[in-house]
């Protein structure tokens, strides 16, 4: 009996002896314009090739504009990159979607819009949030520039196999709570590093429940958990997600194709090396109050008190967050007012987030203290936003609406908060400066976010005042 | 890669837990195209002010501090991104060992790919290292990655546990490209039989 990471890690061995890692084949390679120019550069040192260009994809998104694409760059440095990826995706004739091409987006975003992710992969990314491809039943994870470099030159990676971890959400999510919740009660319950070492599998009839866009949501944030990958067996939403995309399987292939994902998901009784039990039932919307993902309470709960922490390390660290994030303890969520909004990033930047976050806004206005912005996780999906008439919403209410890129998500590029400037984001991260030198960020899902930029403060979404127009 | 067999350097201790990658390299400092010249922004947000004005008594700007090449670090050293250019910053500023009771797995990984060397000690043994950094300026740590043994001039002494394989390459500064060329035939043999066992998985375009 195996688990759906077993069966994918035995399916992908190339090489294997005791003692030593196994050599794993890499299924899909994609590559953006930060952590791969010095990959390209080892290649044509050691005068190697790519050796499977056609299972590599690249586009550019973390330092690109988010505005005015078709304008020269504000940043020479960040031109130079995309010039770079550009040129180097010519030279070795890797598929390239360039800022022109309606494909363009995160990366973990257009490779599932594209058909490329499914289940039983094994897919790389220069970015620790490739886990997010995991809602297809695939193993995907991080790497570093060398292995970039080792996976363009072999189409392999020497890997060191993790351990299976079962996070099992049960029961119903109720009336407000998002995947975005789930993964930040996930996160709350075991830790910044309580996956480290692990492939965690999420299961359960909540996560069953999940469209195909909030399954992404909670893989994304493995990472943030401290496992390199996270997965969710493949099942009829992701078949039918996947079903006539451009790059997906057609006719009598796709047929043999989900014949053979069906065999995917974990056997009944396959053994997990540990095991977490979540109840969806008892579940909140999550606020973020201090600068790591694990630290977040419910929306009518208050700012921790440090004093009460008996472990030394532990209570200096929530004083420090504290101090950076400029918050009292005992303050209660609702009261706290913020400057900014930031919808977007791989974790909530499909078209389903952005529904979610125009239900809540339709019909009103921004607060007059509030600077918000859209900025969707692809091309595609912008087009699709504005056919919908979710643009118009956003715009009418008084958001930006960008083009799509990781923008604020890490601030790479010329959308960042400035110095106390505090944030409504539906990112991942909440580090110290994550979003700007003396940023506070607040993570949450696209529904509180967008009923924080309405109010100015946060507020439950569970009472939110819906306008049907 | 640069061989590591022995290192012996002065340490300093940033005693804190979870120190993630956007604190060791922050990413306005991503954008350049090379591997080098990162160490200059490691730890840019605490070592300088918004106006780019040295900030005196940050540990790594002390002048006690000139010259150290170990870091001593608190838990879940490195989490966050997979940027290697986190241990390229470390590494081009001059350190050559880190110091922690655990790293996140990338940092970890991507470090031992470029010649840094992440040693795991347990808690008590690394805040007794971060003690000693900070009170005794004499103080000098040693790691001989062979015995896989760290130890300093004051009689103390522990082993840290590697992956052999991983030891294997630094000791001997191994590219890990070559080595998995070395399986070029098994790497063509699994392409040509997944190739006919599942050409319905193909991109179709
Ligand atoms: S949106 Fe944010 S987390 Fe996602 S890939 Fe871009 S920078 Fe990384």
């Amino acid at each position: 009996m195996k688990t759906l990471f077993d069966k994918i890690w035995d399916a992908h061995i190339v090489h294997s002896e005791p003692e030593k890692p196994a050599l794993l084949y890499v299924d899909l390679h994609l590559v953006h314009e930060v952590t791969s120019p010095q990959a390209f550069e080892g290649l044509r040192l050691a005068g190697r090739q790519v050796r499977r260009p056609n299972l590599t994809y690249a586009t550019v998104d973390h330092a690109i504009p988010t505005k005015n694409r078709n304008l020269p760059f504000a940043d020479p440095i960040a031109a130079k990159q995309v010039e770079t990826l550009r040129q180097n995706c010519k030279e070795f004739g890797v598929p390239f979607f360039d800022l022109d091409r309606i494909e363009q987006g995160i990366v973990h975003v257009f490779g599932p819009e594209q058909g490329l992710t499914r289940p039983g992969m094994t897919i790389v990314c220069g970015d620790s949030h490739t886990a997010t491809h995991g809602a297809f039943g695939s193993l995907a994870f991080g790497i570093g520039t060398s292995e970039v470099e080792h996976v363009l030159a072999t189409q392999t990676l020497p890997q060191t196999k993790a351990k299976n971890f079962l996070i099992n959400v049960e029961g119903e999510l109720p009336f407000g709570v998002t995947a975005k919740d789930v993964i930040l009660a996930i996160i709350n319950r075991v830790g910044t590093a309580g996956g480290t070492g692990y492939v965690i599998e999420y299961g359960g009839s909540a996560i069953r429940s999940l469209s195909m866009e909030g399954r992404m949501t909670v893989c994304n944030m493995s990472i943030e958990a401290g496992a390199r990958a996270g997965l969710i067996g493949p099942d009829e939403s992701t078949y039918e997600y996947l079903r006539g995309r451009n790059l997906s399987p057609k006719g009598d292939d796709w047929v043999k194709a989900v014949e053979y994902w069906r065999t995917l998901p974990s056997d009944t009784g396959a053994a997990f090396d540990r095991t977490v039990a979540i109840d969806a039932n008892e579940l909140s919307p999550f606020v973020t109050w201090g600068t790591s993902p694990e630290m977040s309470v419910t929306i009518s709960d208050r700012v921790p008190d440090p004093a009460a922490i008996g472990d030394d390390n532990k209570r200096r660290s929530y004083e420090r967050a504290l101090e950076y994030m400029g918050l009292e303890p005992d303050r209660n969520i609702e009261s706290i007012n913020i400057d900014r909004v930031f919808i977007g990033s791989c974790t909530n930047s499909r078209i389903e987030d952005l529904r979610e976050a125009a239900k809540v806004v339709q019909g009103y206005k921004i607060s007059g203290s509030v600077n918000a912005m859209v900025v969707p996780g692809s091309m595609q999906i912008k087009r699709q936003a504005e056919a919908e008439g979710l643009a118009a919403i956003f715009q009418d209410a008084g958001f930006e609406w960008r083009d799509a890129g990781c923008s604020m998500c890490l601030a790479m590029n010329d959308d960042v908060l400035a110095d106390g400037e505090r944030c409504a984001s539906t990112s991942n991260r909440n580090f110290e400066g994550r979003q700007g030198r003396g940023g506070r960020t607040h993570l949450v899902s696209p529904s509180m976010a967008a009923a924080a930029a309405i109010v100015g403060h946060f507020v439950d979404i569970r009472d939110w005042k819906f306008k049907e127009i | 890669m640069d061989k590591f067999v022995t290192h012996t350097g002065k340490a300093v201790a940033l005693d804190l837990a979870n120190i993630d990658t956007d604190q060791i390299i922050p990413k306005q400092f991503l954008k350049r195209i090379e591997r080098t010249g990162y160490g200059e922004f490691l730890f840019y947000d605490w070592r300088f002010t918004p106006g780019g004005e040295l900030i005196e008594d940050f540990v790594l700007n002390r002048p006690e501090s000139v010259g150290v090449s170990v870091l001593i670090a608190g838990e879940n050293f490195g989490c966050g991104s997979s940027r290697e250019h986190a241990p390229w910053s470390l590494l081009d500023y001059g350190f050559r060992v880190i110091i922690a009771p655990s790293f996140a797995d990338i940092f970890y990984n991507n470090s031992l790919k470029t010649g840094l060397l992440p040693v795991r000690l347990s808690s008590d043994d690394t805040a007794i290292l971060t003690q000693r950094a900070n009170s005794l300026p004499d103080h000098e740590i040693r790691v001989d990655l062979e015995a896989s043994r760290i130890s300093d001039n004051k009689g103390f002494s522990a082993n840290f546990e590697i992956n052999e394989f991983r030891k294997y390459c630094l000791l001997n500064g191994l590219d890990d490209i070559g080595l998995s060329l070395q399986y070029e035939s098994s790497i063509s043999a699994y392409e040509q039989s997944s190739r006919q066992n599942q050409a319905f998985l193909a991109f179709s375009s």
